[in-house]
């Protein structure tokens, strides 16, 4: 009996050191839209979380949570996390906007963290990247390398980040061929290979030889592999699924803001704000250059280098709308309010919103 | 190749993942089971077919694995609901996550490598013939072998004695058991010819479609292909129209935004539903269509009586 109980002491004892030494922990939790293993937008989030872990590894614990459906049940997620007393939480796509703010409503004490959103709290702060930059570049390579004229591009939803990355990609490829086109097909899903196949597939019957997309797969990349047409990879580089026909890739590196912000958490010096990083913060890079020749990649390389220096802004004027009308005055760079909150095409766009 | 040809074989390549796992489901209802684990059977399908592709350079021992994986899961689907009788519906469910979860596990190393792609048949000459050529005699092999299944299928259950056996047990499991007719054999033996066909699907999108493995690549296909069967009132040739008709209507929507036609891309996305929907509502007019192939003891669990 004595003895059991000793036992029963030891674990009770042991069970409160770890309790104690896990309290020390700050809890960190992710959600993502997709599995960690779609080599895209979540495979990206992903690495930045094991960065944290990495670097901050004796002071944080972090847990994720795949798959969680933009709705009701990322709500459902979102407070489960916070109850099982994570600190910090990010939820990393845009449709968990309203469900993050409602939970954060409800836990004042947790910190929460919206990627691509616009609505904040004191305890929810929002970040998002300037994936156009690298969007403008592609854009024009595209325009270079293009023999057609006309691009395919595979969108999601039409929401304003999605639509702003397609302005820019075409305001890039006017900037060398005026008279580019661009043929938009939206599959409505962030993740289905097949689905991007397949709209690959039917943009390439329609004329267009090169192939981008705003989705998470590489789906649209293996399609203009074997039919011959170029490519470029999204959210991480995707030169092994087409060797032949990937230009570049734009690469989404969240690991430096993640760790950051996790630090301003432990320290204290949390604060709900707004980060929209770029080239310039390294949050949006570009992968090598391939498949193109040498004049095509020195003009890839000076527009990136322009960018990054902040000499250059995709969106500068004069841009002219879908209907015609004058958007952004010449020499002028359109504001911030209507970048984010963009729900228009530009001149060229074959598709409707 | 011209854009016909491009539009229907995109549309072959989108049905046939359907057709394929929803003709072996439509074996397993018709013996009187509800399997609601074609999801997870189909992604254990998926990244079985290309581990082993990868690991033996082989697509066609691929192939030929994620069958097995698939009948291997779908018997543990049949050791819970035939020989312990557990509850149908519970127990799909959770194969799906199970072969979802368990594919995502084994698939870790192999995210981000390029795929090995099954060959395409072109038999010669005839795959040469103008218009038709491509289409019927240059198809990738697992669609033949889809059309082979479907019309295999039709015929057992229609023409032989077998086919006569596994609808006895599926309408009225009493009746089959007391005519000596061995219940839970013949159904463990249709829900592991389900297992195959799903698993084939399975390759089909990592080996074909799209050959590379992604977490949850199968992306609700499982769930289409289950309603399929319904939808064809259990009947193999509408189940193969009813497959096309889906992957049809969703090729042409991709191709009308293409065109620019300007129809809200999120109509466009719900047509193939929407379709299913009415062409289900035709089909329920006629109740005796309806209701005449539809197993009666679908989902029951049977416990012999001895």
């Amino acid at each position: 009996m004595k003895k059991l109980l000793t036992a029963a002491a030891t674990v009770a004892l042991a069970s409160a050191m770890s309790m104690s030494a896990m309290a020390d922990k700050l809890k960190v939790g992710f959600i993502y839209i997709g599995p960690p293993g779609d080599h895209g937008w979540t495979y990206q989030h992903d690495q930045g979380r094991i960065a944290v872990e990495n670097k901050l590894g004796d002071k944080v614990e972090t847990v994720f949570v795949e798959n969680v459906p933009e709705g009701p049940d990322a709500e459902r997620t979102i407070t489960r996390l916070a109850r099982q007393g994570a600190g910090l939480i990010y939820t990393t796509s845009f449709g968990y906007m309203d469900p993050t703010l409602k939970v954060a409503k409800r836990f004042p004490d947790v910190k929460f963290e919206h990627a691509t959103g616009y609505k904040r709290a004191d305890n929810v702060a929002t970040y998002s990247s300037r994936f156009y930059e690298g969007r403008y570049v592609i854009g024009q390579i595209a325009a270079k390398m293009s023999k057609s004229g006309t691009a395919g591009y595979i969108a999601s939803f039409p929401i304003p980040e999605v639509v702003r990355g397609i302005n820019s990609f075409l305001l890039g490829a006017q900037s060398v061929n005026p008279d580019f086109k661009l043929k938009v097909v939206w599959v409505n899903s962030w993740f289905d290979p097949g689905k991007e196949a397949d709209a690959a597939k039917v943009l390439i019957s329609q004329g267009a030889d090169i192939i981008t997309q705003h989705t998470d797969s590489t789906a649209a990349v293996q399609v203009a592999e074997e039919q011959g047409v170029y490519a470029f990879g999204q959210a991480s580089d995707m030169a092994a699924f087409g060797p032949k026909s990937v230009l570049t890739s734009i690469i989404d590196d969240w690991a430096p803001y993640y760790i950051a912000r996790t630090e301003a958490a432990l320290n204290g010096t949390w604060e709900s704000t707004d980060t929209f990083g770029g080239m310039d913060s390294g949050m949006v890079g570009m992968g090598p250059f391939a498949n193109m020749p040498a004049d095509v990649k020195a003009m890839a390389e000076k527009t990136t280098a322009a960018i990054t220096d902040g000499s250059f802004h995709p969106f500068t004027g004069p841009i002219y709308k879908q209907d015609g009308s004058l958007a952004v005055k010449e020499g002028e760079i359109l504001d911030i309010g209507t970048l984010l909150g963009m729900d228009w095409y530009v001149q060229g766009v074959d598709d409707q919103l | 190749m011209t854009a016909y040809e491009t539009i229907i074989l995109t549309v072959i390549t989108a049905s046939t993942p359907l057709l394929l796992a929803a003709i072996g489901e439509l074996v397993v209802e018709r013996a009187g089971v509800l399997n609601l684990g074609i999801e997870g059977m189909m992604a254990m399908g998926a990244v079985s077919g290309f581990a082993m592709a990868q690991v033996t350079g082989s697509a066609w021992l691929g192939v030929l694995f994620a069958m097995l994986a698939g009948v291997a899961i779908s018997m543990l689907f049949a050791f819970l609901t035939q020989s312990l009788v557990t509850n149908q519906v519970a127990t799909g469910l959770s194969i799906t996550l199970l072969g979802l979860g368990l594919s995502g596990l084994i698939g870790g190393g192999f995210v981000g490598m390029p795929g090995i792609k099954l060959d395409y048949v072109a038999i010669p000459v005839l795959s040469e013939l103008p218009l038709v050529g491509k289409l019927i005699f240059g198809q990738d092999p697992l669609v033949y072998i889809s059309i082979l299944l479907t019309v295999g299928v039709a015929y057992t259950l229609k023409k032989t004695r077998i086919g006569l056996i596994i609808r006895a047990v599926g309408q009225n499991h009493h009746s089959a058991h007391a005519l000596g007719y061995p219940v839970i054999k013949v159904r463990y033996a249709c829900i592991a010819f389900g297992g195959l066909t799903s698993g084939l699907a399975g390759a089909y999108l990592s080996l074909v479609y799209t050959p590379q493995w992604i977490e949850n690549m199968t992306a609700g296909r499982g769930w289409i292909a289950l309603a399929l069967v319904v939808f064809s009132t259990w009947l193999p040739a509408r189940l193969a129209a009813g497959a096309y008709l889906f992957g049809g209507v969703w090729i042409l929507g991709l191709y009308a935004q293409g065109m620019g036609v300007g129809i809200p891309s999120q109509f466009l996305s719900s047509l193939p539903y929407l379709a299913t929907i009415i062409a289900l509502i035709v089909i329920s007019t006629n109740r005796r269509l309806s209701v005449i192939n539809t197993p009666a003891s679908l989902g029951q669990g049977f416990v012999p009586d001895r």
